[in-house]
């Protein structure tokens, strides 16, 4: 039994290994940005993130060349204890150290008869100085990138040390109120949760009135009019932009969250009139028929049973579209731009204006991914579906 | 579709106002975002970069000139464009392809383990979050150090094969494949899903009567589950084909068009927002929905036919 057990799992070991390979490979890329997000600037740019765990910059370098007289904690020589702050801070930089290393102590070399360091393992070894002696020690982690983000700090440390000096730029205030700096990513968020909202109930509220009167209404043309508006799945997006923004200069709505929802609501609608009309149609007809007998209107048969009846097709279009409208750049690109600036659009102005600024840039990535993780993680099974159905979505 | 008509009861019948009172609001919002625009842009097409004048206008004497057309000689001979229309056909070769087979593999594989539900949660995880984070997470893998430092993680792995590190986003023909990888990234959880679907409905008894007559996992595949599922894969190939045509997003936030990866959604925003040549901007767009409708067609096609079967 056993034998055989064993056999099963190496007959399926390929399998295994095909998987779980894979899911590394996928989860690796995100699982990079997530770390870096969690590091000190510092190190972002001197270190891959996947060195995280290993030991700081320069201990293999101070290792070599010092451990053997200092000690492994510098603090061996008293005359010369290395994590003295006072004395490390004399030699801020690798000039200034090689030069201590190559004059005499007490007539005989620094160095003894061990090689001196190069110019980069001196600074290497200058900074892990820095670090036993607690001049500049940074932690492996913090969340200062967040907040960096969140607040829209733009400047050369961190936001919490600019406030604490008073050295802050203009635009920040170093209370609660830097969370609405029109920079941060705080505030595109809120400006994305008050673009997606919205955007997301107004065309499912359209939709669910349409797609009742398509199921359950007599009228005429009835079948040509939800033809054609099926068939309005097929504009993609692209076609639309042009004109809209026109009207919307014309209108005063460019940049305003009015004309996005707007937008949002005209081009979510024939897909969720297509899917909320598929889904009401295939509700028994007897529920309709029994509900009419009683005297029920129309309006009471749409509003007491076919909405409630409807909540696993709303919750589905309603995953999908809010979604879709949070993760839109597009959209947010044209009709809102800098105005209103939501996460993509705060985001993708960041890749191209910050060179180097990947502190800032992986917590605001993440900033961004938060919602969409959760609602994923939650509520897997609807987004599965409303996916699924979407697919032919223009 | 008239079947539905029979389906509602004859005693529901109602006054001829309020169907419309229901239909109204959807029809209006959607006349004035999907169908006004669709019209307006074809008659833009045909004008000039300001729409004052005729496209014609543009034309210089003695330059090829396609006379009212202009904008479309634009929009299908302009090198830029052609760079586009190339890029775009790359993206569909590689990328439908890749998401596709990656898709079928996983969801043909992930059936035979326990693990299957975090396995496929897991590749599908992507396409929850937005192209623009999926540039950010790809752009720091790609991250070119000029130095000897390598933050990047590929280029730090070919540092310790000590190979010479590669300037993904930049370097002309190389970047369109690290852009690719990230849409075969993002899009294989898609397709992975409606494949796995598809395979569910593949009857067990077929399998495991080809299985006790000791067919091979292998001929199993390719003479039964394939030929079975082979709607749904061609109905996944079509919408990628689709989302494919429409790419914008990647190529946006991680090259901006430049550096020869120009797409064709990227170069309609372009001469809008950034040239402000509405006359092109609106033919590419009319350009890319002709190229798109076909497949829409077939894929609605499709899916109506699923929905009868049922």
């Amino acid at each position: 039994m056993n034998t055989n057990k064993a056999n099963r799992f190496l007959g399926h070991l390929p399998v295994h290994v095909i998987i779980v390979t894979l899911c590394l490979l996928w989860l690796l890329p995100a699982f990079g940005l997530l770390v870096t997000s969690f590091r000190p600037f510092q190190d972002i740019s001197d270190t891959g993130w996947w060195t995280v765990l290993s030991a700081p910059k320069g201990t293999a370098d101070y290792d070599a060349s010092c451990a053997a007289c200092h000690g492994n904690d510098g603090k061996l020589i008293t005359a010369a204890d290395l994590t003295d702050p006072e004395l490390v801070g004399r030699y801020p930089r690798s000039l200034q150290l090689m030069a201590m290393l190559r004059k005499e102590i007490d007539g005989k070399p620094h160095m003894a008869d061990l090689p001196a360091p190069e110019a980069q393992q001196a600074a290497d070894i200058a900074s892990y100085l820095r670090r036993i002696s607690n001049i500049e020690n940074p932690p492996r982690f913090t969340t200062s990138n967040y907040v960096d983000a969140l607040v829209g700090y733009r400047g050369t440390t961190t936001y919490a040390k600019d406030c604490a000096a008073g050295a802050q730029s203009l635009d920040l205030k170093c209370n609660a109120s830097d969370l609405l700096n029109p920079r941060g990513m705080s505030r595109a968020f809120l400006n994305t949760l008050a673009v997606s909202l919205p955007a997301t109930l107004l065309p499912i509220l359209f939709a669910a009135f349409a797609a009742y009167a398509f199921s359950w209404m007599h009228f005429r043309g009835r079948m040509a009019l939800f033809a054609v508006l099926v068939g309005l799945q097929i504009v993609p997006l692209q076609m639309t932009l042009v004109p809209i923004s026109r009207i919307y200069a014309q209108l005063g709505l460019n940049g305003t969250f009015l004309g996005v929802w707007l937008f949002h609501t005209g081009f979510g609608l024939p897909y969720a009139i297509y899917l909320m009309r598929n889904f009401l149609g295939a509700l028994p007809q007897d529920l309709f028929e029994s509900v009419y007998l009683d005297g029920a209107s129309h309006w009471t048969a749409f509003y007491r049973l076919a909405l409630p009846l409807a909540m696993p097709a709303i919750a589905s279009l309603a995953i999908f579209q809010f979604l879709w409208v949070w993760n839109d750049l597009l959209v947010a690109l044209v009709f809102l731009g800098g105005k209103n600036p939501v996460l993509t659009y705060q985001i993708s102005n960041m890749v191209t204006s910050l060179g180097g600024g990947w502190h800032l840039l992986t917590a605001a990535a993440f900033i961004s991914m938060l919602l969409p993780m959760i609602v994923f993680f939650g509520l897997q099974r609807f987004f599965v579906r409303g996916l699924l159905a979407g697919s032919v979505k223009g | 579709m008239s079947s539905v008509d029979d389906r509602v009861p004859k005693i529901m019948k109602q006054g001829r106002v309020a169907p419309w009172l229901y239909v109204t609001p959807a029809l209006i919002v959607m006349s004035f975002f999907i169908v006004y625009p669709m019209i307006s842009t074809v008659l833009l097409s045909f004008r000039n970069a300001d729409s004052t004048l005729p496209a014609s206008a543009a034309c210089v004497a003695g330059q090829p000139c396609w006379g009212i057309f202009e904008n479309y000689r634009y929009a299908l001979t302009s090198s830029i464009m052609l760079t586009a229309f190339r890029n775009n056909l790359l993206w569909i070769l590689l990328m439908v392809s890749g998401t596709v087979a990656m898709g079928l593999l996983i969801a043909v594989l992930a059936d035979r383990v326990r693990y299957e539900k975090t396995a496929k949660a897991i590749i599908f995880l992507p396409m929850a979050i937005s192209f623009v984070g999926a540039g950010v997470i790809w752009k720091f893998m790609y991250d070119y150090g000029s130095g000897k430092i390598q933050i990047g993680l590929l280029n730090a792995i070919l540092k310790t094969v000590e190979a010479p590190a590669v300037s993904w986003l930049t370097q002309p023909g190389i970047n369109i494949l690290a852009l690719i990888v990230v849409g075969i990234w993002m899009w294989t959880g898609f397709c992975m899903t409606i494949l796995a679907a598809a395979l569910k409905g593949v009857p067990t008894e077929i399998l495991e009567a080809a299985r006790v007559d000791g067919a091979t996992e292998w001929r199993v595949f390719w003479r039964i589950i394939l030929p079975v599922i082979m709607p749904t894969i061609a109905v996944v190939i079509t919408t990628m084909i689709i989302n494919v045509l429409k790419i914008f997003d990647i190529v946006y936030v991680m090259t901006g068009g430049n550096y020869g990866t120009e797409v064709i959604a990227n170069r309609m925003y372009l001469e809008m927002y950034s040239s402000f040549q509405s006359g092109r901007a609106t033919a590419i767009a009319i350009v890319l929905i002709v190229v798109i409708i076909p497949a829409m067609i077939y894929n609605i096609r499709r899916f109506q036919e699923q929905e009868a079967m049922r």
